[in-house]
């Protein structure tokens, strides 16, 4: 006994934890987008395991998109290295790349939805084409959030207040558009694989 | 790493230091605040606001149901035309008044009323911080929750009534406009109210969890927070994951509603007339809504649980027993709160096999729910009891408890459940553990913790009268409802008249209604003794409990950053009362091991060494870092 009390009294005392608590917050926010997407997507396996299941195969545009999509992320991850070395020219023309990208993204996202309805797949019909759709839309809509958070970064670049002694904004971004890259990538080859 | 980015950041913030001493303006100090304690206090108004309307709701239809056909054109000015030229209450208005009173109680009084009161209130008042992570953010959640609240306020008006489909708002029946007329604008404007509710939700809890992880004082580890932190801050996380799961459940009943999808839909003839839906599962929707409306259970309860043990201990005089026990059980029942959410779910036609399976989970939960129930009693045993309102309240917290507990191990078992399903006897069930014990602890938590919010004593003598009348009322109510439930009532129906079985019950029913007015009007002792008090009450002192927490070293009322000067360091837990060989009977969590040198135990003199560590600790102070 007396052993285990010198122990503890030589340790050091826990230091309270501090992470930057903006970052916690984006994180935990990110905790509960994948949770309303694993709802989904476990709803759409319960629903696709009762049968009556419209099968049809996905667009090949899909593919390409989320080609774009994960490029999009390397150029983002390039902003940040650019905005860690103060590199500010870079940093602009990087952040300018990957909004462009996920304009483009989401431009084919709405070519595949038109190629869908060309496939006679549509919104209202089977819940497998329903499915389909929401699960996209869905993304779309959190990566239009996403590109929000690019122009504020953009905008910030532009008025020098990314550097690499305030990277706070910048972290906040890059993680949020990787987060929304994977998130598309699991969808798709969810989608893929159960379709 | 992060103390180097913080220290470059202290020297950058200096300068906006100013903005705090700046004298706000009354929009900002006291509406659109962002201000922790005022959050608090809008919540805990709105929330008793939100409890009077539902409340009163469930007085009208308990009328019906005792004196069925009851003339009550009185109310009138009030409902206009739901009650028709007899006098009546309008069938399609008694569902709407049972699904409204569902969801006001459940959502916006004990999640938003009681969590985000008691969270908003001591997360940063207990741990030692200044404020919420983000102000903004949790500004935004109360606003969000009061849009939400005059949404839902404005269906109560329109012709076609409010949602009635009850709170789980099954479909078909909720998804269908031609079901019943609540189906109609009313759900919809349920639907929307609800979004925004979930969104004030997840921006209430990001910020409570972040808060208590981030913003600890110096010295306030994990195994030092109170309980009532540690029971909001688990609290909090379950409702990051299951509200989510709502959220997607009630967007694909928008989409079946407004767009014609057929996620929920399938083969449904109305008039004879097919419906072009094709494939969809309306069990598919109680999956979903089970698995955030299970968590939701412990949402309400879990905060009322933290409460309690932070008062038994304080007013028993006596360490909380089984701190650790306390923490784990609530980790525990977190934990099994999202793998038990089908057995909601035994007669919707699910395997047996996945019946039984989740019979066994379900059954698990009495086991940390007994440790806390014991943990309680054995606090209490031979303590030095001070029979304050809170206390009272807390003890009645735990009877309830305990009794509503029983009948959930009756109700977990499937095969007894197919008989009691649907029944008064699951309203008992729920009303008691969930429903009464939670609303027990909001009651405790509003008279322990109002010296602290408005400086001033609420009336001793009227809270035990309240208390009184509010326990035996609630044992009045819902104490028979066991045998008519058992007897075979199904719940939700308007009139029972048409069965033979019904009629020895008659009298019974009209005695729970007499009980459910008498617990009513009980109530307004409380309302009468709480906005007095906010005025004219007994001065409070700085700490009228002789409590432990942080909360109490704070000035009477707290001003903006609650501690003028420096944040206290903590050096003990905060169940330090009644020590041997101590001077007085608590020692509060500021109070350092080398100054209690008569009452210290053999390891608690070695962490005397340490002291000067704590001390030399990041602050953690969000006037002094960037926030």
């Amino acid at each position: 006994m007396e052993n285990i009390h010198q122990l503890r009294a030589q340790r050091e005392p826990e230091e309270t934890l501090s992470m930057d608590p903006k970052k916690f917050i984006l994180w935990l926010f990110i905790l509960s987008i994948i949770m309303m997407f694993a709802s989904q997507t476990s709803a759409y396996l319960v629903r696709r395991a009762e049968g009556n299941w419209l099968e049809y195969d996905m667009p090949q545009i899909f593919w390409y998109s989320t080609a774009v999509l994960v490029a999009s992320s390397i150029s983002m991850h390039w902003a940040y290295l650019a905005a860690k070395k103060d590199n500010f020219k870079s940093l602009r023309i990087a952040i300018s790349i990957t909004f462009v990208l996920g304009l483009v993204f989401l431009w084919m996202q709405f070519l595949g939805w038109k190629a869908l309805v060309d496939m006679k797949v549509f919104f209202v019909g089977n819940p497998s084409g329903s499915f389909f759709y929401v699960f996209t839309g869905l993304h779309g809509f959190h990566l239009i959030t996403g590109l929000i958070v690019l122009v504020l970064a953009l905008l910030a670049a532009f008025q020098l207040r990314v550097h690499s002694k305030n990277l706070r904004r910048i972290q906040i971004c890059t993680t949020y558009w990787h987060f929304l890259d994977i998130l598309w990538v699991y969808l798709f080859f969810f989608l893929l694989t159960f379709n | 790493m992060s103390s180097l980015e913080t220290g470059i950041d202290i020297t950058k913030v200096h300068d906006d230091d100013h903005a705090h001493h700046e004298e706000l303006s009354f929009w900002r100090k006291y509406v659109f605040s962002e201000d922790h304690k005022v959050i608090a206090k809008q919540y805990l108004i709105t929330g008793i606001f939100w409890s009077i309307i539902g409340l009163a709701m469930s007085v009208i239809f308990r009328l019906q149901l005792g004196f069925p056909g009851i003339d009550i054109s009185w109310l009138r000015p009030i409902l206009g035309q739901w009650i028709d030229e007899s006098g009546k209450l309008d069938p399609n208005f008694y569902l709407a008044l049972v699904t409204m009173h569902g969801t006001i109680m459940v959502f916006f009084v004990l999640t938003a009323g009681l969590s985000g009161t008691f969270s908003n209130f001591l997360i940063p008042l207990q741990i030692g911080a200044r404020d919420m992570a983000s102000g903004f953010l949790n500004m935004l959640s109360y606003w969000f929750f009061f849009l939400a609240g005059v949404i839902m306020f404005i269906s109560l008006f329109i012709q076609t009534g409010p949602a009635s489909g009850g709170w789980v708002v099954y479909p078909p029946l909720s998804a269908l406009p031609q079901a019943m007329p609540g189906s109609g604008l009313g759900m919809s404007l349920w639907l929307v109210s609800m979004a925004l509710f979930i969104v004030s939700q997840l921006l209430g809890g990001i910020n409570y969890i972040t808060t208590v992880i981030n913003l600890r004082t110096r010295g306030m580890s994990f195994n030092r927070l109170p309980l009532t932190i540690w029971a909001f801050f688990i609290t909090a996380i379950l409702g990051l994951i299951s509200f989510p799961v709502l959220f997607s459940a009630a967007l694909l009943l928008i989409f079946d509603r407004q767009f014609g999808t057929s996620f929920y839909l399938s083969e449904i003839y109305i008039n004879g007339e097919a419906l072009p839906n094709v494939g969809g599962s309306p069990i598919l929707y109680q999956h979903l809504f089970w698995f955030l409306g299970h968590p939701e259970v412990y949402i309400v309860l879990l905060p009322a649980l933290g409460i309690t043990s932070e008062i038994i201990a304080t007013n028993s005089r006596k360490p909380i027993f089984g701190y650790r026990a306390m923490i784990a059980s609530i980790i525990g029942i977190a934990f099994l709160a999202f793998i038990v959410w089908a057995h909601h779910m035994f007669v919707s036609g699910m395997n047996p096999f996945l019946g039984s399976v989740f019979m066994f989970l379900t059954l698990i939960i009495a086991v940390p729910s007994a440790v806390k129930a014991f943990n309680y009693t054995t606090t209490l045993w031979r303590g030095n009891i001070r029979f304050t309102p809170a206390m009272l309240f807390s003890i009645g917290l735990v009877s309830l408890f305990v009794t509503g507990g029983l009948t959930g191990i009756i109700l977990g078992n499937s095969a007894l459940d197919i008989q009691l399903h649907d029944t008064y006897f699951v309203v008992a069930h729920f009303h008691i553990v969930m429903g009464a014990a939670s609303a027990f602890g909001l009651f405790a938590g509003v008279y322990h913790w109002f010296p602290k919010m408005f400086g001033r004593m609420m009336n001793t003598t009227l809270g035990q009268i309240h208390f009184w009348a509010t326990f035996v009322g609630v044992y009045l109510v819902f104490f028979p409802l066991h045998y008519t439930g058992i007897a075979g009532f199904p719940r939700r129906y308007y009139t029972f008249t048409s069965y033979e079985f019904t009629k020895s019950f008659t009298d019974l029913n009209a005695f729970v209604t007499i009980a459910a007015i008498f617990t009513f009007l009980a109530q307004w002792i409380f309302v009468w003794n709480f906005f007095y008090s906010m005025f004219k009450g007994k001065l409070a002192s700085k700490n009228p409990w002789q409590s432990n927490t942080l909360e109490w070293t704070t000035p009477v009322v707290p001003g903006h950053g609650n501690w003028p000067g420096e944040i206290p360091a903590v050096y003990r837990w905060p169940y330090d009362y009644s020590k041997p060989g101590a001077k007085e009977d608590f020692i509060p969590q500021t109070v350092p091991h080398s100054q209690t040198p008569e009452s210290n135990l053999p390891h608690e003199n070695e962490e005397i060494a340490i002291e000067k560590d704590i001390e030399a600790q990041n602050f953690n102070d969000q006037f002094k870092n960037a926030h």
